[in-house]
C-alpha cells in the first residue's frame, strides 16, 4: 500500500516571479547576462554610436538640402541638392516631361492594384487579381507606350531612371512565377519528352550569368532573327531577364513541390482529381505557401538584377544616377547618388520582404 | 456512360482475377483471385509488408498492377486515364494518416471533390458536406482547419470527406492505426455504422474486435498471397493455416 499515492489538491496557476518579466529583467537576460555578455554589450554600443554619428552628421545635421546649383553645397556634408535638382530625370528617364502625368497614372493606377491585392480590409480579391493582371498590364502599355487613343508614342530608348527599373521588375515578377511554376511541373512530369525540355531550359538559363543573357539578347539575338522582325530592346531584355529568372524560380517551386507529401496527391487522386485539379487545387497552394520565402527572395533577387541592363545601353535608375554623375555640373557626389540608389531600392526590396513574413504569418493554418 | 450499362445489382463490387504486382524486382502481390459482393465487408489483415495495403491501392489504381485483371463495379481497370478516374468516382479511401488537405477548412475539405469533379453547385455541394460531417459528428468544427483537430476528428473528417463523393465501395487503409488509443473507438464507431447501413467495406485493419462484430469475412495475408479467407467466428476460433494461427496468437497474445 505504501507505493499509492493520490493528490486530489488542484494547484492554482500563479503569476510569474517579478525578476523573470518586465524591461530591466529582459535588459538583464538579453544584454547582461554575465560579464563577458556586458562587455561585448557595451563593446557593441559603443561601436554603433561610433559607426552612426559621423553618418547622421553627414547625412542629415551638416547636409545641404534646398538649392539648384552645386554652389548651395558649401557646408561639407551630403549634398542632396544634386538628388532633387535631378530627381525627375532619376524618376522619369529620358520620357518627355509633358507626358509624364502618363508615367504618374501608371505608378498610381500599381500603387492601388497591389493595395487592393495586398490589403485584407479590401474586398473582391479575385477581381482584384484578374486587374491587376489581365487588365492592368493593358493599360500600362497604352499609357506608357502611347501610340494610340490620341497619345502620342514614346519610344522605349527615351524610358529610363526608376520608371524602367520598375517596368524590368515587375514583367519580370508576374512572368517568371508563372514559367517557373509550369517548368518545376514539366520537370516533375513522367513524360520523357516535357521532362528533358524543362531540365535542358532550366540548366540553360541558370548556367549562364545574367551579363551574358542580356548581352545575347540585345547583340546576338538580332543576327538569328530575320531582320523584318524588329524587336525593341527593352523586349529583348524583358525576355532574356524573365527566361532566367523563371529558371530560378523553377528550382524554388521544384524544391516546395517535393516538400509537399505524397499522401496528399494520392487522397486528392483517390476523390477522383485529374493531373491538373490536383495541382492546381492540392499541391500548388500548399507548395507556393511554403515557397513564400523562396519566391520573395528570387523576387529581391531579379529586382536588384535589373540594374544590369546597364551593360545594353538602357538607362534604369542605377544608369541614370551613374550617367547624371558625369554631368560637369555635378562632378564629386557620387556618394550622394549611390547612397539614393541604394535607398530606393532598399525601400522596394524590404517592402517585399516585409510583406513576405506577413503573408506567411497569414496563410499558417496551423500544420 | 456506356460503361455503366454493364452493372446490375448482382455484378460484384470488386473482382480481381490473377492479380500480380512487383515493386521493382520485389514480387509484392502474387496471384491474388478475389471477389467482393455488393455490401459486404471484409477485413484484410496479415503482418507487416504481407501486401494489403498495396491490395486494396490496386482497387483505385493507387498502385499499378503488371498482370491480371481488375474489375470495379463492372469496369474493368485499363491503363486510360479517363477510365482509372471513373473507377475512382466509384470508390471512396481511407488513409492511416489521413491525409486531410491542411490548408482548406474542414468544408472546403469535404466539398472540394463535389465542386470540382461531379460539378455541383457550391451551395449544393457544402449542404452535402454538412450532413455527411453531422452524420460522423463533427459538423461544429465545419470551419476550423485539419491542422487544430485530433487525430481522432481527422479520421472522421477523412470519412466524410470520402461519402460526399456517393462511394460504392469504401476502402479503409489501417484507418486507426496512425491514432491514440483513446481516439480509436470514435472511429471505429463510425465504421460500424457505415457497415449497418449496407456500404461495401473493404479495411485493412489490426482491429480484431472490429473484425468480429462487422466482417462479412476476413481475409489473412502473407508474402502477397492469400493464405486464408473465412467467416470471423471459424477465422478466429479455428483458423487452418499455421501461419495464420501464428498470426492470430501474436497479435492476441498480449
Amino acid at each position: 500500500m505504501d507505493k499509492l499515492t493520490v493528490n486530489t489538491t488542484p494547484v492554482d496557476a500563479r503569476p510569474a516571479p517579478k525578476r523573470s518579466v518586465g524591461p530591466v529583467a529582459w535588459l538583464r537576460s538579453n544584454l547582461f547576462q554575465g560579464p563577458i555578455n556586458s562587455v561585448l554589450s557595451l563593446l557593441a554600443i559603443w561601436a554603433l554610436i561610433a559607426g552612426l554619428t559621423p553618418v547622421i552628421q553627414w547625412a542629415i545635421i551638416d547636409a545641404d538640402w534646398i538649392g539648384t546649383s552645386r554652389e548651395a553645397c558649401g557646408s561639407g556634408g551630403a549634398c542632396w541638392v544634386f538628388i532633387s535638382a535631378r530627381f525627375e530625370q532619376f524618376i522619369y528617364g529620358f520620357y518627355p516631361s509633358e507626358l509624364r502625368w502618363r508615367v504618374n497614372v501608371t505608378f498610381v493606377l500599381f500603387a492601388v492594384m497591389i493595395a487592393w491585392l495586398a490589403l485584407p480590409r479590401l474586398p473582391a480579391k479575385k477581381l482584384a487579381a484578374v486587374m491587376t493582371l489581365v487588365v492592368f498590364p493593358i493599360v500600362a502599355f497604352y499609357l506608357l507606350h502611347g501610340g494610340s487613343f490620341g497619345m502620342p508614342a514614346v519610344p522605349t530608348h527615351r524610358w529610363g531612371g526608376l520608371m524602367l527599373t520598375l517596368v524590368l521588375a515587375v514583367v519580370g515578377i508576374v512572368a517568371a512565377l508563372p514559367i517557373g511554376v509550369v517548368l518545376a511541373l514539366g520537370r516533375q512530369s513522367k513524360m520523357p519528352i516535357v521532362k528533358s525540355i524543362s531540365v535542358v531550359f532550366i540548366e540553360f538559363w541558370r548556367g549562364v550569368p545574367l551579363i551574358t543573357v542580356l548581352f545575347m539578347a540585345s547583340v546576338m539575338l538580332p543576327l538569328f532573327v530575320p531582320t523584318e522582325v524588329d524587336m525593341d530592346k527593352l523586349v529583348r531584355a524583358l525576355i532574356g531577364i524573365t527566361f532566367f529568372q523563371s529558371a530560378y524560380m523553377a528550382e524554388v517551386v521544384r524544391g516546395g513541390l517535393q516538400a509537399i507529401p505524397k499522401g496528399q496527391e494520392e487522397a486528392a487522386a483517390a476523390l477522383g482529381m485529374g493531373y491538373w485539379k490536383r495541382m492546381g487545387l492540392i499541391v500548388l497552394p500548399q507548395a507556393l505557401k511554403m515557397m513564400i520565402p523562396g519566391i520573395v527572395n528570387t523576387f529581391i533577387a531579379l529586382f536588384k538584377d535589373t540594374s544590369l541592363v546597364l551593360i545594353i545601353g538602357l538607362f534604369d535608375l542605377l544608369a541614370i544616377v551613374q550617367a547624371a554623375l558625369s554631368d560637369s555640373d555635378w562632378l564629386g557626389f557620387s556618394i550622394e547618388g549611390y547612397v539614393f540608389v541604394a535607398l530606393v531600392f532598399w525601400v522596394f526590396c524590404f517592402s517585399m520582404s516585409r510583406y513576405s513574413q506577413h503573408l506567411e504569418r497569414k496563410l499558417h493554418t496551423g500544420h | 456512360m456506356t460503361l455503366q450499362t454493364a452493372k446490375t445489382n448482382d455484378t460484384p463490387m470488386v473482382e480481381m482475377h490473377g492479380l500480380n504486382k512487383w515493386y521493382g524486382d520485389f514480387h509484392v502481390l502474387r496471384d491474388i483471385d478475389f471477389t467482393v459482393q455488393r455490401g459486404e465487408r471484409i477485413v484484410i489483415c496479415g503482418p507487416s509488408g504481407s501486401g494489403k495495403s498495396t491490395l486494396i491501392r490496386c482497387i483505385n489504381h493507387l498502385e499499378e498492377h503488371q498482370q491480371g485483371e481488375i474489375v470495379v463495379n463492372g469496369i474493368p481497370m485499363t491503363q486510360d486515364i479517363k477510365r482509372i478516374e471513373q473507377i475512382r468516382h466509384h470508390v471512396g479511401m481511407v488513409f492511416q494518416h489521413f491525409n486531410l488537405f491542411p490548408h482548406l477548412t474542414v468544408l472546403e475539405n469535404c466539398s472540394l471533390a463535389p465542386i470540382w469533379v461531379q460539378k455541383k453547385p457550391r451551395r449544393e455541394a457544402e449542404a452535402l458536406a454538412m450532413q455527411y460531417l453531422e452524420r460522423v459528428r463533427i459538423a461544429e468544427q465545419a470551419h476550423k482547419f485539419p491542422g487544430q483537430l485530433s487525430g481522432g476528428q481527422q479520421q472522421r473528417v477523412a470519412i466524410a470527406r470520402s461519402l460526399c463523393m456517393h462511394p460504392e465501395v469504401m476502402l479503409f487503409d489501417e484507418p486507426t492505426s496512425a491514432l491514440d488509443p483513446e481516439m480509436i473507438k470514435e472511429v471505429l464507431d463510425v465504421m460500424v455504422e457505415l457497415a449497418e447501413e449496407g456500404m461495401t467495406m473493404l479495411c485493412v485493419t489490426h482491429e480484431m474486435g472490429f473484425a468480429k462484430t462487422v466482417a462479412d469475412r476476413v481475409i489473412f495475408m502473407d508474402q502477397g498471397q492469400i493464405i486464408e479467407e473465412n467467416a470471423p467466428e471459424p477465422f478466429f476460433n479455428n483458423p487452418q493455416s499455421e501461419r495464420t494461427q501464428l498470426f492470430l496468437s501474436q497479435i492476441l497474445g498480449h
